[in-house]
């Protein structure tokens, strides 16, 4: 098979990416307090003397811990006046959306708690601090950062009035929902929910970290960080199979799902899977169509961290059994994993995909231009 | 053609220190271990990371699960990005499969270069030490 | 749902051998004469006789776990010898096959009871079936919430050179690799014993960290993933590099995930390895040299369309190994070799494979 491989040598970079849409981009805060002029004075207080009380060990921090300092940075992303990489308007615009030319850039907030919250009140309070706090410090000043509405993913009351009002906002381009929450996400509880979401025309994106209590896998919790890394995937293919698998998508036929950092490479394996069992279960599962089918409908997966095959033109094949126009790039700025869009690709793109991925699928599902 | 660019004053560069320069357009990190001078471009051959801006570290040396020691300390670099590590000396990447097979397929390269050996390994540049200044060759 | 019909096998399995065929257990009543005297009242002053001890990964009457043609008039499909014979040994011209037997044994919490089953399992499978036809081998039952039984229960067994390797669920309370497991793995290599991890859980975590989905297919599909975790913690855990003549069999994995997983397993590697500094070699490459995969389910399209592909992703023809999976429902049809199999790789996988994963087959 001839195959044009990517110029290793490394300074000569390929040109397809620029003026990309950023799936996956990180805003920090500089200190908790940033979210203060977002609360009550009561959550002010309670944020301080309290805390986030999560189902974890730890007050504050990962039982996982990263392996660069600030719980996973890249080292080079530390501002010079202070706080932690991505809490830095000016070098995010540095390092990313002005050096690139990055057209939008999706935000992913992992700061404030509310997804694994277990004080629901204190949880909804953060949710919508955190909203308010993406628009001000990141979205006003730079349009082409589009926020993401957080909510509280186990009270439904409080979520669907955040999703209320926030839906027709066009500086919020999606839901933001914890891929581990207490149950699957295709299960009744969240219905409506996700019901919301799709009456408003919100994509949901399920970004990957975080725990609910439950083991990071289901043979228990690893002792590594190099397992837990992997454990992402698994948990995306299990959202996978809960979604397809209660018929979620029969009910809501304008649902749209983002996989955010959970790599993709895993999914024609997960196709061929659900197929091939849902035919013989298909009595337990009755579905309007094959799972594999609402997967291509309904899921969009970012790229990083991207895989690394052994030969690099298989990525080739696993985007051609995915579909070209469910890849959308991500950089997961300013992760230490992240992708650089130069040299993520090992391999040259189609000429007809390389578009797709780099812009046009982003630009299409998040209806952004 | 090498040309030879003198980019620091040799007592610029302490033991377990480090100068990033730019010579004929490129960055190099110069690192001084134990008084012997390395170069390495700036460049990490993942994904182009500025790889002489990152932590030095030691090699680990691991004979058991659960057995920890340390090896070469000060002499490898981790990438500021993926971690991965690089062998200050040599520009060898510690994650070198060496078994690595690699398969045989028609190749075309886009224009502009040729093939390096392997993704694998930090470019390495030529220093010595001339009467109290380092120099380098490219 | 449509009975299967006869249809003639399209490959010839004469003379191959079946990595995964699953006897089983009728009853526990079945169990008292295989247990010791205090065991066997104890069963009794608990009724513990009269229960099934089924697994709620493999529900016996789900149709994933039972072909039509398979059931039995009388008891669970797999529980006749004489049924066994004429749906797949004799059909199949296999040479040997090796027994897993499925059972609830293995999840019990306390850890004395589970290892009273396991070893009336072990008992009872030498005794009914490893006696009775010579095609037959098996795997040991462990007790796998207990390094320490199960090593005890590894060396009483290993005696017998019919049984071929240890079975364990994938997803137990601890990840395959931790060190409280290291016991099994010590004891199992000293025996020259693969390690087989079954597809499927005792259930003391749900198979996600989202939580319990609501059917049995979504908890069939997520075995999958299951498997993943199981073979990255004994990657981690530096089992590979502790126990240098251990091999891992997973069994009923469903194959097509793994590719993936290594490339994953290889770039995490890369980057963090320094977290687990004793794991010194691409991963990619020890799972080459140490893992297999039995080849039933094979996770494909309809008619294997793309299964070469990805197979030739693995880098490896050295590491499936033919199974029927008897009595479960993974096939349409009689031919239990996955459409789409390059057919260079058929003999490997029949018989060349299982002979060099389970050097005991070699032997009479």
């Amino acid at each position: 098979m001839n195959v044009t491989l990517r110029e290793t040598r490394i300074d000569t970079p390929g040109r397809q990416h620029m003026g990309f849409v950023d799936c996956d981009v990180h805003p920090f805060f500089r200190t908790p307090a940033d979210f203060d002029p977002f609360l009550s004075a009561r959550w002010r207080e309670h944020r301080v003397t309290i805390g986030n009380r999560a189902r974890q060990p730890l007050h504050k921090g990962t039982l996982y811990p990263r392996m660069s300092p600030g719980n996973g940075m890249r080292m080079d992303a530390w501002p010079t006046g202070g706080g932690p990489p991505g809490s830095d308007l000016k070098m995010m615009q540095e390092q990313l959306l002005d050096l690139y030319d990055v057209r939008y850039g999706m935000l992913a907030p992992l700061v404030g708690g509310a997804a694994a919250e277990r004080n629901l009140e204190f949880a909804a309070a953060m949710a919508t601090a955190v909203n308010e706090w993406q628009c001000a410090v990141f979205c006003d000043p730079d349009p082409r950062l589009k926020a993401s509405v957080q909510i509280t993913i186990e009270d439904e009351d409080a979520a669907l009035a955040e999703i209320e009002r926030r839906a027709g906002d066009g500086r919020f381009a999606q839901v933001n929902i914890p891929p581990r929450g207490l149950e699957p996400l295709g299960r009744r509880r969240y219905r409506k929910i996700l019901a919301a979401c799709a009456a408003n025309g919100l994509p949901i994106s399920l970004h990957l970290g975080g725990t609910s209590g439950h083991a990071s896998t289901g043979g228990g919790w690893p002792s590594f960080y190099h397992e837990e890394h992997p454990s992402y995937v698994q948990t995306m293919q299990t959202l996978v199979t809960s979604l397809v698998c209660e018929g979620v998508f029969d009910e809501l036929p304008d649902l749209k799902v983002v996989m955010v950092e959970g790599g993709f490479a895993w999914w024609p394996a997960l196709a061929w899977r659900l197929d091939k069992h849902w035919k013989r279960l298909r009595t337990e599962a009755p579905l309007a169509m094959a799972p594999s089918e609402y997967m291509r409908r309904h899921f969009w997966v970012t790229t990083q961290p991207m895989e690394e095959p052994e030969r690099a033109e298989d990525m080739l094949q696993t985007i051609e059994w995915i579909g070209p126009d469910r890849v959308m790039f991500s950089t997961d700025y300013p992760h230490w994993d992240q992708d650089d869009p130069r040299y993520a690709f090992k391999v040259k793109l189609p000429d007809d995909w390389a578009p797709l991925i780099y812009r046009e699928n982003a630009l299409a599902l998040y209806r952004l231009d | 053609m090498a040309s030879r660019h003198v980019v620091a004053a040799a007592d610029e560069i302490p033991p377990g220190g480090r100068k990033i320069v730019t010579v004929r357009g490129r960055q190099i990190g110069v690192f001084n271990i134990g008084g012997e001078f390395f170069a390495l471009i700036n460049v990490c051959p993942h994904q182009g990371a500025k790889l002489c801006e990152g932590a030095i570290v030691s090699q680990l040396v691991s004979p058991a699960p659960g057995e920890y020691g340390l090896a070469r300390q000060g002499e490898m670099l981790r990438c500021p990005w993926h971690c991965w590590e690089f062998d200050i000396r040599t520009g060898q990447s510690w994650c070198e499969p060496d078994d690595f097979k690699a398969r045989t397929f028609n190749v075309t390269v886009e224009a502009g270069g040729t093939l390096a050996k392997g993704p694998f390994k930090a470019e390495t540049v030529a220093v010595s030490v001339e009467r109290n200044y380092v120099v380098v060759e490219m | 749902m449509t009975a299967t019909e006869a249809t003639a096998i399209a490959v010839s399995t004469v003379g191959a051998i079946d990595c995964d065929i699953h006897p089983a257990v009728p009853g526990a009543r079945a169990l008292l004469p295989y247990m010791d005297e205090y065991w066997r009242e104890h069963m009794l002053r608990r009724g513990l006789e009269r229960d099934s001890f089924e697994l709620m990964a493999f529900p016996p009457n789900a149709p994933i776990n039972v072909r039509p043609d398979w059931k039995l008039a009388k008891g669970p499909a797999g529980s006749s010898l004489a049924e066994m014979r004429a749906h797949v040994l004799e059909p199949m011209g296999t040479r040997l096959a090796i027994c897993n037997v499925l059972y609830g044994a293995q999840a019990m919490m306390s850890e004395d009871l589970s290892a009273a089953l396991c070893r009336g399992v072990n008992n009872w499978l030498a005794a009914e079936w490893l006696d009775a036809d010579p095609r037959l081998r098996a795997s040991i039952l462990v007790p796998q919430h207990s390094g320490e039984l199960a090593a005890e229960e590894i060396e009483r067994m290993a005696g017998d050179r019919r049984f071929v390797q240890v079975l364990m669920l994938a997803n137990a309370e601890l990840p395959a690799g931790r060190r409280q497991m290291w016991p099994i793995y010590r004891a199992a290599e000293k025996h020259g014993l693969p390690i087989g991890l079954h597809a499927g859980s005792t259930f003391r975590h749900p198979l996600s960290a989202s939580g319990w989905g609501s059917t049995l297919l979504e908890d069939y599909v997520s075995y999958a993933q299951g498997m993943a975790g199981a073979l990255n913690s004994l990657l981690a855990e530096g089992v590979f590099q502790k126990f240098p003549e251990l091999r891992v069999v997973l069994i009923e994995s469903g194959v097509t995930w793994l590719p993936a997983s290594i490339w994953r397993m290889n770039k995490t590697w890369r980057g963090v390895r320094s977290e687990v500094p004793w794991l010194n070699r691409l991963p990619g490459d020890i799972i080459r040299e140490r893992v297999r995969l039995t080849a039933q389910p094979m996770d494909a399209m309809d008619g294997g369309e793309g299964l070469a592909r990805m197979l030739d992703q693995l880098g490896s023809d050295e590491m499936l190994l033919f199974a029927s999976d008897y009595p479960h429902w993974h096939y349409d049809g009689s031919d239990p070799v996955p459409a789409g199999i390059p057919p260079e790789m058929l003999r490997k996988m029949m018989i060349d494979n299982p002979l060099a994963t389970y050097p005991r087959l070699q032997q009479a």
